[in-house]
């Protein structure tokens, strides 16, 4: 009876995570980039008309490099230019996104195509990404070139130790 | 060799190995002990979690219980979590008491002002269970009084379901969580609450990665109890407890958390401390897929 108990338990739960791993992987990487980006248009007018206040703050980009080798690199990839389980962040569709509407993506998460939400990192936290994403610029992978004003100095400069 | 010790000898080098190596991931957990809020683990992450508590036990012997937690993040909306729960009664002995396999559900898909996560948890530990993860029914300090010997033979099989209601408000976490337990032998209803606050030290992050930072410190207070049962509802003859709570996120992957709770009635054991240590793994069902040949 025991035995059955808990038998039925474990199927119960490897057929849960089992199907969950299966719908993961019935989307493709290259459809669900375009999903994901296409999640950024959703964004509300108000959230999108929203002005990032850390934008002229000097330390934003540094601090948002920090943030976002800490919470993000690990998905979208160390030099934000996409990672298997996430697309690019330097891809025209972000960098020509208003920073309101990145704000509500980090805010929000794209929670049914695995992002979380990142409203667990302050409002701050949130901008000084943002910040820093809105330095990278275009990557030249990405089919619209680069301006010459976005080069991506932000990824090069090397991180400080800890203090 | 049978092929489970095989399978638990590749199970823990692969946690040690990731452990070691897993790639810096630095999550920004809140301190709660009890308390849930509303953020899951990310997809594919596993942490490792120890929590200790000593508490001090009237007219008997004060405890250390303890337990490890391994909370896996299926997907951004489902996070699971396995626990493995022992105690030490001092003067007495050291048991294992259960196990409690928990899952969280996101059922909304955006961020709201209150955002609700549906909490089932599957309880199978015996009488000896002084973990205190929440309080529930009217469970009080003089439960504890049984000798492990005698209290281990009573097998508890326990569900458990949550509804946690928790916004975040100018870095200001506030959580509310509602819980309702039956045993599923024939025992009554319990239920019971906790409420979390908290707020890290500082809201913007430092230009230059750093220990001591006081963005790394997330700081607050959780209080929680029993509510009676379906037939006895209300404060009467439950337990409560006040705890201030501190998390120190370290950089390294690191979270210490440390609380001093404080009974607030007669039925409460009149000090627990509780202190945990975690670590996150970040894609580890990626590397456990590679291991087995589950995903390419």
């Amino acid at each position: 009876m025991n035995k059955h108990f808990f038998l039925a338990i474990a199927l119960a739960a490897l057929l849960a995570v089992s199907q969950a791993a299966a719908q993961e992987k019935d989307v493709g990487p290259a459809k669900d980039d375009k999903l994901v980006y296409a999640e950024l248009a959703k964004a509300p007018e108000k959230a999108r008309s929203k002005h990032n206040p850390l934008e002229n703050d000097s330390d934003s980009v540094a601090a948002g490099r920090i943030l976002f080798a800490r919470h993000c690199a690990e998905c979208h990839g160390e030099t934000a230019e996409g990672g298997k389980k996430a697309p690019s962040l330097r891809a025209a569709e972000v960098q020509n996104a208003e920073p309101g509407a990145i704000f509500w993506i980090l805010t929000n998460g794209v929670v049914r195509r695995g992002m979380p939400v990142w409203s667990k990192l302050p409002e701050p936290q949130r901008w000084q990404l943002v910040t820093f994403l809105k330095s990278l610029g275009v990557s030249s992978a990405s089919p619209v070139a680069p301006a010459p004003n976005q080069v991506p100095t932000a990824l090069k400069e090397p991180s400080s130790p800890p203090r | 060799m049978s092929s489970l010790v095989r399978l638990a000898i590749r199970v823990f080098a692969l946690l040690s190995l990731c452990t070691a190596l897993s790639p810096s991931l630095h999550s920004q957990e809140r301190p709660y002990f009890v308390a849930y809020d509303h953020y899951l683990e990310e997809p594919g992450n596993l942490e490792i979690e120890y929590f200790s508590i000593f508490g001090t036990q009237r007219g008997g012997n004060n405890f250390h219980s303890f337990w490890t937690e391994f909370e896996y993040g299926v997907t951004a909306w489902w996070t699971t979590e396995l626990y493995l729960d022992g105690q030490t009664t001092f003067h007495d002995s050291t048991v294992f008491t259960g196990f409690r396999w928990e899952n969280r559900f996101r059922p909304l898909k955006h961020e709201h002002f209150i955002n609700p996560i549906l909490y089932v948890e599957f309880e199978n530990k015996n009488g000896a269970d002084k973990i205190l993860k929440e309080g529930e029914g009217r469970d009080v300090e003089a439960d504890f009084l049984t000798p492990n010997a005698e209290a281990r033979q009573e097998h508890i099989r326990e569900v458990e379901l949550k509804l946690i209601l928790s916004s975040t408000f100018k870095g200001w976490n506030f959580a509310q969580n509602t819980l309702a337990a039956k045993n599923l032998s024939n025992s009554p209803w319990e239920f019971g609450y906790a409420f979390g606050a908290s707020r890290p030290l500082a809201l913007k992050a430092s230009a230059k990665a750093c220990n001591f930072c006081r963005e790394n410190f997330v700081a607050g207070v959780e209080m929680y109890g029993g509510l009676g049962d379906r037939h006895n509802f209300g404060l009467h003859e439950t337990s409560h407890y006040f705890a201030p709570v501190l998390a120190w996120n370290l950089p390294s992957d690191w979270t210490l958390r440390i609380s001093p709770g404080f009974g607030l009635n007669d039925n409460s054991h009149r000090f627990l401390l509780r202190w945990g240590v975690s670590r996150e793994i970040s894609g580890f069902g990626r590397m456990l897929g590679s291991l087995f040949g589950i995903r390419p």
